[in-house]
């Protein structure tokens, strides 16, 4: 008889025809499938973008102090009280920075710096800006250079010229198109100088400024100082530091005349040391410290009265840091993607209800329960994954174009798309069996009764 | 009559109930569906079951098709006792030796008449190659050929019910079972489908086992056994209808 059942197969074939299966289900109710995705694909989205962005934050952040010289130790005035600085504690003074430069091996090279913020202009146009007061080797200890002009000649720094080195952002705020060099521009700055102090007196400033200060108990004078200075150099463009804060915008003039002309003190706010490659940061920093605890006459009972950080520290801190908050976005994120995982579970509930009569059917025309219960299963993994796959390609679009708004570097994270995506499938695993389940262990006869 | 096809498959016995009893609730609310049937059915037969709503039929098809089990008494198919069978295996007897139409279609929405027809393929683990070939044949032998892409709200009434004859005999199954066929149709389509089964029993030796009220449906069966009260009333042979 021509009529005979054909044998079983078995494996492979099972395998497949349970995909067919749930990808003719998907493709009969395309509307239904896109609902249940979203969940996963926003939940998807949303921990890679957070990951990818985080982790280009990150890498930023270590470029850019890379960029300023990791191995760069930070010696501040004031007791170590977290970050910032103490106040009341005395100054430092140049010697301060040469006897480091003499005193110290392995040193490369000391800047000392004292900055204000001060507000520049050229003709009709003022930008508010940072002014520095520092020497040629400030360049070199934060890793800038010159794009044009020049830097300060030994005896401009020496006798505090009227001279200025400016970044990008000033140049492009008060010339515009126009060349600097050579033009000049005038610094308007304040001294902050106290009664009680160590003996430095506005007397030494020859700006034109009245004062200010209201001298509330007499203790701070507050004096309006400018300064008209030569720009002589252009610094190289860094850009938007992790902060973001704006690299470029500020104006470097010699130490000397910071002091004297902006300032007037002989104060110096921070001390820049740049430690020879290859050598111990470590060393180096104690090197400094016994120096400055002797200069500064401690005795061996006092705490110090200054605070010398290493770079490496704020590295590990500042990535510490984005690290953390990447974790802590992620989690948010990932909660999102477990919602996502809850709305799969609810429509497949949903959809075994609404499919009770064509489970009925398949179990009439002899389908086991456990084919019942993975074609539901796979039905979940294939929609979940497929939620993860469009869920990575948003991701790493919306994460390219925000990237580059945030001025971040995109960096592809293989791992986190690889986890997001078996995380998508097992969602689909863990939540859709229990709907898988409640489908499996239909009675034939009622489901197919069911309207 | 085809006394050539009636030969073949005469005498070989295929199911067999002795004393099925099938009990709903327990106590006071008990209902007796089944109270002790004895049948007999051969290879080849046409039967037609008959009887009022709530006689039994519809639950003794539903034990013979092994979708239920009975409470007490022994059903044999194939010489296998079916009630000790586990739920596994009575769904693989299912698969490879049973048919099933229903009354109300039962197809698969949205889903086209072909791949209703593979459907029961599937199962079997059939290759894609071999689904769609004898999926294409069954619907051919159903006199659908050209429409096996409508999907069944594209269909009338009887084409639907032929899609799910096709779906049923796609597997070539031993026994078909037909639980009211033709109840949802008009009497020009019922009797449409009602040559189409015979036709299937006939030529290809189809055992069939059908539910149906009407006499008319009933008139195309060999043999008609009707329903009383949970128990087998009368059971006699009948002309065949050509």
């Amino acid at each position: 008889m021509p009529w005979k059942t054909k044998p079983v197969r078995s494996g492979n074939l099972v395998f497949w025809n349970t995909l067919l299966l749930a990808f003719r289900e998907i493709r009969r109710n395309v509307m239904r499938s896109v609902l249940t995705i979203l969940g996963i694909v926003i939940g998807v989205a949303a921990v890679i973008v957070m990951v990818t962005i985080g982790g280009g934050a990150t890498v930023q952040v270590k470029q850019q102090i890379a960029s300023m010289g990791s191995n760069l130790l930070m010696v501040t005035p004031g007791k170590r009280l977290g970050p910032g600085q103490s106040t009341g504690s005395i100054p430092f003074k140049e010697s301060d920075a040469a006897a480091i430069a003499r005193e110290v091996n392995s040193v490369k090279a000391v800047a000392p710096l004292s900055t204000q913020s001060a507000k520049a202009v050229f003709g009709n146009q003022n930008w508010s800006t940072q002014v520095a007061g520092s020497n040629n080797r400030y360049l070199q200890v934060t890793n800038r250079s010159i794009q044009s002009g020049r830097q300060f000649t030994d005896s401009e720094v020496r006798s505090g010229a009227a001279v200025c080195l400016i970044g990008e952002t000033v140049r492009a705020k008060l010339f515009g198109g126009q060349g600097a060099i050579g033009e000049k521009i005038r610094l308007h700055g304040t001294s902050t100088s106290t009664s009680t102090g160590t003996g430095t007196s506005t007397s030494g400033s020859t700006g034109t400024g009245s004062s200010s200060g209201t001298g509330t108990g007499g203790a701070t004078t507050t004096t309006s100082t400018n300064l008209s200075c030569e720009v002589i150099g252009l610094l190289t463009a860094k850009g938007q530091s992790t902060m973001g804060t704006d690299q470029d915008d500020f104006v470097v003039i010699p130490l000397a005349a910071y002091q004297r002309r902006l300032a007037g003190n002989q104060d110096v706010g921070i001390i820049q040391v740049s430690v020879e490659e290859g050598v111990s940061t470590e060393k180096v920093r104690q090197d400094i410290v016994r120096l400055l605890r002797d200069r500064r006459h401690l005795s061996p009972s006092d705490d110090d009265n200054f605070n010398v950080m290493d770079m490496k520290e704020i590295v590990k801190m500042l990535t510490g840091t984005t690290q953390m908050m990447t974790a802590l976005l992620s989690a948010v994120a990932a909660v999102s993607l477990l919602v996502g995982g809850i709305g799969i579970m609810n429509i497949m509930l949903v959809s075994v209800t609404e499919r009770t009569r064509e489970i009925g059917i398949r179990l009439a025309v002899g389908a086991l329960e456990s084919e019942v219960l993975m074609q539901f299963l796979v039905e979940a993994v294939v929609l979940s994954s497929f939620g993860g796959v469009i869920g990575i390609v948003l991701a790493l679009t919306t994460s390219v174009w925000l990237a580059g708004v945030l001025h971040v570097p995109f960096v592809f994270n293989a791992g986190i798309v690889v986890l997001a995506f078996l995380f998508s499938a097992a969602v689909g695993v863990i939540f859709g069996y229990f709907p898988a389940l409640k489908a499996a262990r239909l009675d034939p006869i009622e489901a197919l009764r069911h309207e | 009559m085809n006394m050539v096809a009636f030969t073949q498959t005469d005498n070989q016995l295929l199911i067999e109930l002795r004393g099925v009893t099938k009990v709903y609730g327990t106590g006071q609310a008990a209902m007796h569906a089944l109270r002790g049937v004895d049948l007999r059915i051969y290879e080849g037969e046409f039967l037609a079951v008959m009887g009022p709503s709530g006689s039994g039929k519809s639950t003794c098809m539903n034990i013979l098709g092994c979708l239920d089990t009975a409470t007490a008494g022994t059903y044999r198919f194939k010489g296998i006792e079916v009630n000790r069978l586990t739920r596994q295996q009575r769904t693989k007897l299912r698969r490879f030796y049973l048919g099933f139409v229903f009354q109300g279609f039962n197809l698969l929405n949205r889903t086209s008449a072909l791949e209703n027809v593979e459907l029961p393929l599937i199962y079997r683990g059939a290759s894609a190659h071999e689904r769609r070939e004898h999926a294409l044949q069954a619907l051919d032998t159903v006199g659908l050929r050209g429409w096996e892409s409508h999907t069944p709200g594209e269909l009338s009434g009887g084409q639907q019910q032929r899609v799910a004859i096709a779906r049923a005999i796609v597997t070539r199954p031993t026994v078909l079972f037909a639980d009211e066929p033709t109840g949802n149709l008009d009497s020009a389509r019922s009797h449409e489908i009602m040559e189409l089964l015979t036709g299937l029993n006939r030529n290809r030796g189809v055992t069939i086992v059908m539910v149906t009220h009407e006499p008319d449906m009933a008139a195309y069966a060999k043999r008609v056994i009707r329903f009383v009260d949970g128990l087998v009333a009368s059971d006699e042979p009948n002309g065949g209808k050509t």
